[in-house]
């Protein structure tokens, strides 16, 4: 067998201009092992640049990103690249700063809050949209608009909105005998304030994929349910919900996971402020790095590092959680 | 018929829109405002006087960043193509080894924070002389669109039908002939779904604009809004007319391919 691959492979392409290629038009009797094994090195030059590309622009920034944490960052170390190695001291100096627990407060807030929401808000709209009404898919198509917008565009345009002196809610909460609240600049409603433009962002996204999540739930359940005398209120609880449980699990997960880098929204908001008020995990770090006249790479890449293993702790949960409804 | 389908969805449908594009439409209303009327309390709900004083310094101004935009989203969406195509075409037809791993790294990719990314090239990007340059950001915004279309192209290429390939090997096409004449040809819908969301993420993108190309020459227009931002607080006309002249590929993306749009989302969630 393997004399009579070597021979196969020798004889490779006859005529053919490219060496890589003897897969073509395989005579019948060759046992298949060369036809595989010449695949896997056509596969692996098809595969060559994604490899290559992961390993240079992701693999290495993350190492640049690990190795910045562990050693003291100063512009000029930057540039020269004689940075002092100082361990975990960095990670130390982040969780005792002043600025971690307001940010892990802000952070637990922000994701939690907006994927609430942004979920509740989809689903309801999701089922709301199922029904086929007159112009629904065009009304469906429109509510991708923010999704679609530049963030740069809906983060100035609700910064505006929530202008405390000329904006539009709260001159439409005047209406209703409310005074003015200064949405972007006290303390304690900053958080609130970006968390409700973000929710207005995810709304999209969340009503898309659950109402294909929707789409994959045959009729006929729901025509049997009715037949039994189910409203519409049951059909949701005792259908639509349990069915829908996986397509939910991902929509959460994937929720979880962008809301918990958002950087954008709420640096073109509040720049993360007033003080600390509005500042999450992620802003923190873009701002150590990059939001002050002063980069301090270090602290920042630390608090970047936190952020990922916090992420990759969510998606290791909902593995677990999708392997035990597997298993069931 | 009709009664099958009650008009007041239609209505309630519509008022939901309204709602949720209500933001949309102040953008617009306020870019024709007047500067002397952007004081006005309450503001007036509609564009009584409008004016275009807002999109005319739009014009003056921003052209040059509307022109980056479109050079970095257009070099975004080749990259990517160039990158994840072939990938795609290795791990859902070819069988490549280790393919299970490689399709978790990629999911893992999608995790990783945008500013974690940005501090990694930021530092390499300072020792090779990339940064403000558009080569720089072309690379990394596309760093946002690779993965996810490598998922897309597997998932898509993996219900290519065996016959088809088979028929083309049998007609003596090679694994290069057959992934040129047969398999992209038939992606076409994923070509356009992946080319279309890099080009918006890269539009849109802010993060890295705004850390890697700080003091460049050409910024894209994101980098240019916030930058006037900065400087003009008080025109707010001029700003959200630069906020709707950069949302028009949005727009055209939704009116021509909503389809894809849609598609997009989904098969970013649901796979197998």
């Amino acid at each position: 067998m393997s004399t009579n691959s070597t021979t196969v492979r020798g004889a490779g392409t006859p005529g053919g201009a490219s060496g890589s290629m003897p897969v073509a038009a395989p005579p019948r009797r060759l046992p298949v092992r060369p036809r595989v094994r010449s695949t896997q090195w056509a596969a692996l030059a098809f595969a060559a640049p994604l490899l290559a590309y992961l390993v240079v622009f992701y693999a290495f920034p993350l190492y640049r990103n690990v190795e910045l944490s562990l050693h003291d960052y100063t512009v000029r170390a930057f540039v020269q690249g004689n940075a002092e190695f100082v361990g975990w001291e960095k990670y130390g100096e982040v969780f005792s700063s002043a600025t971690f627990p307001k940010a892990l407060r802000n952070t637990a807030l922000f994701v939690l809050v907006s994927i609430a929401f942004q979920y509740t808000i989809g689903l309801a709209l999701a089922v709301f949209f199922r029904n086929n009404f007159r112009l629904s898919g065009v009304l469906r198509a429109m509510f991708l608009v923010p999704w679609l917008l530049p963030l740069i565009v809906s983060a100035s345009t609700w910064a505006w909105m929530l202008n405390s002196d000329n904006g539009i809610v709260n001159s439409a909460l005047a209406a209703f005998g409310v005074g003015q609240i200064n949405w972007l600049t006290s303390p304690g409603m900053a958080i609130w304030a970006v968390t409700i433009a973000n929710i207005w962002l995810g709304i999209p996204f969340n009503l898309v994929i659950l109402y294909s999540g929707l789409q994959n739930i045959p009729g006929d359940v729901y025509e049997a349910a009715s037949l039994d005398g189910a409203n519409a209120w049951q059909q949701f609880w005792r259908i639509t919900f349990p069915l829908l449980r996986p397509v939910s699990a991902i929509t959460l997960l994937l929720g979880f996971i962008y809301t918990l880098k958002v950087v954008d929204v709420i640096w073109i908001m509040t720049t993360g402020g007033p003080a600390d008020a509005s500042t999450t995990l992620a802003v923190w770090s873009y701002r150590e790095a990059f939001g002050t006249g002063q980069p301090d790479f270090s602290p920042a890449a630390a608090v970047g590092n936190i952020l990922i293993l916090l992420a990759l702790g969510i998606g290791l949960v909902y593995l677990q959680i999708q392997r035990r409804q597997e298993e069931s | 018929m009709t009664g099958r389908r009650p008009w007041w969805k239609t209505a309630l449908g519509l008022v939901f829109t309204a709602l949720m594009l209500f933001p949309v439409y102040w953008m617009v209303n306020v870019s024709l405002t007047r500067t002397s009327d952007l004081r006005r309390d309450p503001p007036s709900l509609f564009p009584v006087n409008p004016t275009f004083e807002g999109y005319a310094a739009v014009m003056s101004q921003q052209l040059p960043s509307l022109g980056t935009s479109l050079l970095i989203g257009f070099g975004c969406v080749a990259l990517t193509l160039l990158i994840a195509a072939p990938a795609g075409y290795a791990i859902a037809l070819l069988q490549l080894r280790g393919r299970g791993p490689l399709n978790f790294i990629l999911l893992v990719a999608q995790m990783i924070p945008a500013v974690v990314m940005a501090m990694g090239f930021y530092a390499i990007y300072v020792r090779l002389g990339l940064l403000n340059s558009v080569w720089g950001l072309i690379v990394a915004n596309s760093t946002i669109a690779v993965p996810f279309a490598v998922l897309l192209f597997t998932a898509f290429m993996s219900g290519i039908p065996r016959e088809l390939l088979q028929a083309a090997r049998i007609d003596g096409a090679g694994t290069w002939r057959v992934f040129r004449s047969v398999v992209l040809p038939v992606s076409r819908n994923s070509i356009l779904t992946v080319s279309l969301f890099a080009f918006l993420w890269a539009w849109s993108d802010f993060i890295f604009a705004s850390t890697l190309n700080r003091n460049g020459n050409l910024i894209p227009i994101t980098l240019g809004i916030y930058k006037y931002i900065g400087n003009n607080t008080t025109q707010w006309n001029s700003i959200m007319a630069t906020a709707v002249v950069a949302s028009i590929p949005a727009a055209i993306l939704l009116v021509v391919a909503q389809r894809y749009v849609a598609a997009g989302v989904t098969a970013g969630a649901v796979k197998d």
